[in-house]
């Protein structure tokens, strides 16, 4: 198992499963984020490797999903600091993160009900739209061309999440495995090369989380986009994960492969609940 | 003399030759993708089989190998059939929907040389069954999603070899065109796997004169026109879409639409609005229950006006389709429905253009059937299998009714065996079944008259066609009085609530059955009743959907028993499955059949329990999932007793 981990933080390695993982992307160090005087995450640092899929998990309110608010800068640490892909990142609104490369999914799925399929997917692009919105409304040239190439790109991801049936239903009237991938596709219309996804299999039945597992590794296969999520089924974490890292009340108490943080006590203690000798 | 008829359009890579030159620019092929549908004229369709044909041979095909073709119905995928047939080979269709195994014993058994797959899915079952092949060399694929990262040592896409036979035209072009034209009218043109309702599937050997002469008849029967078009959405392995997407659309150069997705073919439908429509009973049920189940959530003025005019079209409809007399009070009623109801309900189902639709297979039921022609819709029956390359009997315009499956296609003679069961003679009779003489043998006489396996007579006064029931099940009670189980089935199967049923009795005194729900229309239901359940288990039992398909056999024992025949096959007691009969189970064909032997076999102490008088019974059966693993679903099902009518006629004929 040691083998698996790199020797340092700038070299590749190859999975046994024949990927290739390469050097830090993003590096959060001694990160302390306090909501008045309730400490959500406490003194966490962790990193995440270029291509590989990264678990973080732990019982609720032990502050995951909070740690992927600060990563995409939705929520500002009171101490500590973000190295993205070695530069330390100032204080950022969420959508100049967004710029940076990194998208999100959403535990408690964040579309527009009403909107299409189409159009919900569409938003995701709306930073790779670069004409002004005059010449928006004028609807020539630069604008309509961009318009179209968005389109072709939103419908690829359509076709890869085999979604081509829904395309023009409200998503409101989906059933919740649905809105979970049309979510997952208005992330990847993003073109991220951080993907970070809250609970992608919340709610789901053995299917759609097999379809779900597939999807994300396909997304990581086919775009060598970088993956962090959060995840409950320690089936799903196990089958998938390069990485896992392991919170508790805000206290990090675990991180390696998911073989190493399963058989690590405390984990076993604060997570899963068994007691041991 | 059948030879002078075709000329030397008698191969599909001499007909789509022709057709580069009949209608070079116009549509041979449409498909939807990234939500546009792309199209392949005539001239493309046909450079892209040349260079298809010359990639095959570059890896390898020789004359005679089989190419089998896994996929969904894609114009890449047609136009490569018939790029098989250019460069020597013979192309196998494979149901795509099969298992590992299946697929396993299909490839070994014709012992493909080349698999030409759609997708990732296809082409991961070849590979877990690649050790049991030792014929096969070569596989490629069209849509390259998720393949990147495979070994591509013997693993190609078609792309690849599309591009590496346009590199290789200048040294191959005299050779794959001497190829072509070595080919005749005798030559095999497809391999065809029948579904296999008995046994293992078998390969059907079809020549190109079976196919082509066929495909040339019936587009004259039905006056077929180059700007016609179809929804080929029916699997390609199946007799039907070769004769209607490829046969019929070469022979008169009609356009082939292609869905995007499984899912999206209602959409599709009404995008492509076709003019020539097929599809399955099963198919016209469903949609009919769905725009039912609509209706039902409608305003009430919606659904007055739907009920008023729907009664209109019921009684007049049909006599329009068929040039009856209809006064001029009636025509102006139904132009007033038309634009208020029947065209807005054409177009929600597609079929505003449909000049001409088929149904097959099974028989439909005749509200089914009545509902879509008195919308205007000309739709038809036909008789065929396989083995006949489709058609045996079709229903010529004017002539069309709900209980035949009318006269004898063009060149096809027919005779009635002692036994009742039909014998068909025709330019379309296949040449053998593949490597199993015996079974060519029992199946077609020297002479070339074919078992259809089906009992059915010929009506005195119309000449149409009329099938009972498959000829190997028609059996005997212990009382001596005919048992049909099929017309019975079939009865049952037109309500709404009913998807499947299988009746018992042979042999016995009394008749019994199975029936599955349909999930759609009893969920509406349970949904509106505020019925709530958990599972298609919990629905399937309860009191209130027993009582009602209780209602139901009791009415079909009702009408049953009107026929002297078979007053006999009433359904004495039944109950309603835990689960709902599956292919993947092997309970139904691939086609949808059931599958009696296996589920007697499956289910034999369901049956003994509908003999012994027992109320209840504790069902534990194994199912296998779409990916394969298996599961169990248990039990407990109750077994209710229907009223039957007394069947006092035949005792008094037989004293």
């Amino acid at each position: 198992m040691n083998d698996m981990s790199p020797p340092n933080d700038t070299d590749s390695y190859t999975t046994p499963d024949g990927r290739t993982i390469g050097p830090v992307m993003l590096e959060v160090k001694n990160i302390t984020l306090r909501f008045g005087g309730v400490v959500a995450i406490k003194d966490i640092s962790f990193d995440i490797r270029e291509g590989e899929i990264r678990a973080i998990i732990g019982p609720n309110g032990a502050g995951k999903s909070s740690m992927l608010n600060v990563i995409n800068g939705f929520y500002h640490p009171q101490e500590g600091d973000i190295l993205f892909r070695g530069e330390k990142r100032g204080p950022m609104k969420p959508f100049q993160i967004a710029q940076q490369g990194i998208a999100r999914t959403f535990q408690n799925i964040a579309l527009f009900k009403g909107m299409s399929t189409l159009d919900n997917i569409m938003t995701g692009r709306f930073t790779h739209m670069k004409a002004p919105v005059w010449k928006q409304a004028i609807w020539r040239g630069e604008a309509e061309r961009e318009e179209i190439e968005n389109r072709a790109f939103v419908e690829r991801i359509i076709d890869f999440l085999e979604i081509q049936a829904i395309r023009k239903t409200p998503v409101g009237r989906l059933p919740y495995g649905l809105q979970k991938r049309v979510e997952l596709g208005r992330a990847l219309a993003a073109e991220p090369k951080l993907l970070l996804l809250d609970e992608p299999m919340a709610g789901m039945n053995v299917e759609e989380k097999e379809d779900m597992s597939r999807f994300i590794l396909d997304v990581n296969d086919e775009f060598g986009t970088t993956i962090a999520l959060i995840e409950h089924d320690m089936g799903v974490v196990m089958d998938i994960s390069d990485r896992v890292v392991v919170l508790d009340y805000g206290r990090k108490i675990g991180d390696g492969t998911p073989a190493e943080v399963i058989a690590n006590p405390e984990v076993i203690d604060a997570y899963l609940g068994v007691a041991h000798d | 003399m059948v030879q002078s008829v075709l000329g030397d359009l008698n191969t599909f890579p001499k007909l789509l030759a022709h057709n580069v030159q009949r209608f070079g620019d116009a549509p041979a092929y449409r498909v939807k993708e990234y939500g546009i549908w792309q199209s392949w004229t005539w001239a493309e369709a046909h450079a892209d089989m040349r260079a298809t044909a010359i990639g095959l041979l570059e890896l390898g095909l020789q004359p005679g190998d089989h190419v089998a073709i896994i996929g969904t119905n894609r114009p890449e995928l047609y136009i490569t059939m018939t790029a098989v047939s250019a460069a020597g080979g013979v192309a196998v269709p494979i149901y795509q929907e099969g298992v590992a195994e299946e697929i396993a014993y299909v490839l070994d058994h014709c012992s493909a040389k080349l698999v030409i797959c759609d997708d990732q899915e296809q082409v991961d079952k070849v590979l877990e069954v690649r050790d049991q092949l030792p014929d096969l060399r070569e596989i490629v694929y069209r849509d390259p999603g998720g393949l990147r990262k495979y070994d591509h040592s013997h693993l190609h896409s078609l792309e690849s070899v599309i591009e590496l036979g346009k590199s290789r035209a200048s040294d191959r072009n005299a050779q794959l065109d001497a190829t072509i034209a070595a080919k005749g009218i005798d030559d095999t043109c497809v391999m065809l796997y029948t579904s296999g309702t008995t046994g293992r599937p078998k390969g059907v050997v079809l020549s190109n004169r079976n196919i082509l002469v066929t495909a040339k008849n019936t587009s004259e029967f039905d006056g077929l026109r180059q700007t016609d078009s179809v929804l080929a959405y029916l699997p390609m392995a199946w007799v039907g879409d070769f004769i209607f997407s490829m046969g019929q659309a070469h022979w008169t150069g009609f356009c082939v639409c292609c869905p995007e997705a499984e899912h999206t073919m209602q959409t599709d439908l009404r995008e492509v609005g076709p003019t020539y429509f097929f599809a399955p009973p099963r198919f016209y049920e469903g949609l009919l229950t769905t725009v039912m189940i609509r209706m039902e959530d409608a305003s009430k003025i919606k659904q007055k006006l739907f009920h008023k005019y729907m009664a209109v079209a019921k009684s007049v409809g049909p006599r329009i389709l068929d040039g009856k007399p209809v006064s001029l009070g009636e025509r102006i009623q139904y132009a007033i429905g038309n634009a208020l109801v029947y065209a807005p309900l054409r177009n929600t189902l597609g079929m505003s253009r449909v000049r001409l639709g088929y149904t097959a297979g099974e028989a439909i039921g005749p509200e089914i059937f009545e509902f879509y022609r008195s919308l205007g819709i000309n739709l038809k029956q036909l008789y065929g299998q396989t083995e006949a390359s489709v058609f045996i009997t079709q229903q010529p315009d004017g002539e069309v009714r709900a209980d035949t499956v009318g006269v004898p296609s063009p060149d096809v003679e027919l005779r009635i065996a002692e036994n009742g069961e039909v014998f068909y003679r025709s330019p379309g009779t296949f040449v053998e079944y593949y490597k199993n003489p015996e079974s060519t043998a029992s199946t077609k006489d020297p002479e070339g008259w074919v078992a259809t396996g089906d009992a059915g007579f010929i009506e005195k006064d119309s000449g149409h066609l009329r099938i009972i029931d498959r000829a190997k099940d028609v059996g005997q009670m212990a009382d001596g009085s005919l048992f049909a189980p099929k017309y019975v089935e079939n009865k049952l199967k037109f309500f709404p609530n009913i998807l499947e049923a299988v009746v018992f009795g042979n042999g016995r005194d009394y008749c019994t059955a199975f029936l599955n729900i349909d999930l759609g229309s009893v969920g509406n239901w349970a949904e509106r009743n505020n019925i709530a359940y958990g599972s298609y288990q919990e629905l399937a039992q309860h009191p209130q959907v027993l009582s009602t398909l209780q209602e139901h056999v009791e009415e079909v024992n009702r009408s049953v028993a009107q026929d002297e025949m078979l007053s006999g096959c009433q359904v004495h007691r039944f109950l309603i499955l835990h689960k709902q009969l599956d292919a993947d189970d092997g309970e139904l064909t691939r086609t949808q059949k059931v599958r009696r032997r296996i589920i007697e076999e499956r289910y034999g102490d369901l049956i003994d329990a509908l003999y012994d008088g027992s109320t209840e019974v504790f069902a534990d059966t194994e199912v296998t999932y779409e990916d394969g693993r298996k599961g169990r679903v248990k039990g407990q099902l109750v077994i209710r007793d229907a009223a039957t009518v007394p069947v006092t006629t035949q005792r008094v004929a037989a004293e």
